[in-house]
């Protein structure tokens, strides 16, 4: 089996890998991760096919290389969007659950007490300052 | 077998066996750690794919600095470990989800083997059209040249990505600084580190960007190495992440797109197509294209670690 045979599966099990953990962990933070794999894994694929295109003197085809840049770092951004969401729903409810039948909480970091009190019901419309 | 394809043997199934392990962990923070280390041993497999290019971006972005971020959210994320856990589903819904993970493995590695023979290539388009761009690099004349419209829309995705997270802070927070303070032993490794690594890590930084006209390197890679020395610096307390209300911060984050955009946009008037450079002129409009996105790049891509504003704005 030549070299990038070798990596395009190593890319199906990351694939399949990283799919069961999407499904069945229930953290999100490791769902993050495993989304994560699935993506090292459509890279890799992309990889391999690139090194299957030599010619020219290359090592593989640039195309597909540049594009993988460019796909890595998005794939960054992406990740850090995701962890950034999770962290705020930490804050604003205490727990980084997903399922929802969660009862939604005050958030606990809002520190202007007018707006706490107007979430709680405490305050009528009457009242609001000007 | 050859020595080579025995040691990809070995790479790839380690690559496997790791993964597996950030799956299966029962501790967040052991599988990202996992991550981490798979990240590296997978820019090695790049190399063994004869991407360099890739594997520097890789080894910088893709274990690195994703490592810091999912590294900081785990440690915060601690303490909802336990009760999370306890939402893990059920032995049917698990098979299930394996055999739809087996499934679509079993279905990507057919398509594996029956990739067509000889395999289709644009390297010969590439490499006939390199001398007319001036670049030694075949990568980068791809990023910035045949497929400039995709580096230019990604350098925009970056910005955006770092406005959604922005966006996510509290109102009385809009303004502020990103992420908790941090505080480190002034006395400790991490802040002798912090002291000792930046004025190398710039260099190699800036260095690698310089050389991505025609070696392995360019401005990601660049500017991934510069934003890890500053969350470096910002890690070990020696530095703080501005207030992203900051002008200048907001001026930098924009101008290296923007100068990407004009430059596109005046080569409909000098060399006939958006994004078009004249003859001659590639190689210096690349490089000042690249110069400009590197600032953009290193602030974004370290603000996007440094995360939503968590601090008050200061008066």
């Amino acid at each position: 089996m030549n070299v990038p045979t070798l990596f395009g599966l190593c890319a199906a099990a990351l694939v399949g890998l990283g799919l069961y953990g999407v499904i069945t962990n229930p953290q999100p933070l490791r769902k993050i991760l495993a989304f994560n794999l699935i993506g090292n894994g459509v890279f890799l694929l992309f990889g391999a096919i690139a090194r299957r295109g030599t010619a020219a003197g290359f090592g593989g085809d640039p195309v597909p290389h540049g594009l993988l840049i460019t796909g890595i770092v998005v794939a960054f951004s992406a990740t850090a969007l995701a962890v950034a969401l999770l962290l705020r729903l930490f804050q604003a409810t205490g727990t980084a659950t997903l399922a929802d039948d969660q009862p939604t909480s005050v958030e606990s970091d809002n520190r202007d007490p007018y707006q706490v009190a107007e979430k709680l019901g405490v305050l009528r419309r009457a009242q609001s300052p000007p | 077998m050859t020595i080579a394809s025995a040691l990809a043997l070995i790479l790839a199934l380690l690559l496997v066996a790791i993964a597996a392990w950030t799956i299966a962990a029962r501790q967040t923070f052991a599988a990202v750690v996992g991550f981490v280390a798979y990240g590296l041993l997978l820019s090695i497999g790049w190399v063994a794919l004869s991407a360099i290019d890739v594997a520097l971006t890789e080894a910088a972005i893709g274990s690195g600095l994703t490592g810091v971020l999912l590294i900081g959210a785990a440690a915060r994320l601690r303490t909802t470990e336990a009760a999370l856990s306890a939402e893990r589903p059920g032995a049917p819904l698990r098979w299930l989800a394996a055999a739809a993970s087996v499934a679509v493995a079993g279905a990507i590695a057919i398509g594996v083997l029956s990739l067509p023979d000889p395999a289709p290539t644009l390297a010969p388009a590439v490499a006939e059209h390199l001398p007319s761009i001036g670049l030694g690099n075949a990568v980068t004349a791809v990023l910035l040249a045949y497929r400039g419209i995709d580096t230019l829309l990604e350098s925009i995705v970056v910005v955006f990505a770092l406005i959604g997270v922005w966006s996510l802070a509290p109102d009385h927070l809009w303004g502020g600084y990103p992420g908790p303070r941090q505080y480190a032993d002034p006395n400790g490794i991490l802040a002798y580190l912090a002291r000792v690594l930046p004025p190398i890590g710039i260099i190699v930084g800036l260095y690698i960007f310089w050389v991505g006209a025609d070696l392995p390197g360019g401005k990601f890679q660049g500017a991934t190495i510069l934003a890890a020395m500053w969350l470096l610096a910002i890690m070990a307390g020696l530095a703080d992440a501005p207030p992203i209300s900051r002008t200048w911060l907001r001026i930098l984050l924009v101008a290296g797109p923007l100068l990407f955009i004009a430059i596109g946009f005046a080569g409909a008037l000098t060399a006939g197509a958006v994004l078009a450079y004249p003859d001659g002129y590639a190689k210096l409009l690349i490089k000042v294209i690249e110069a400009a996105l590197v600032p953009t790049l290193t602030l974004t891509l370290a603000l996007l670690v440094a995360g939503a504003p968590e601090r008050t704005a200061p008066p």
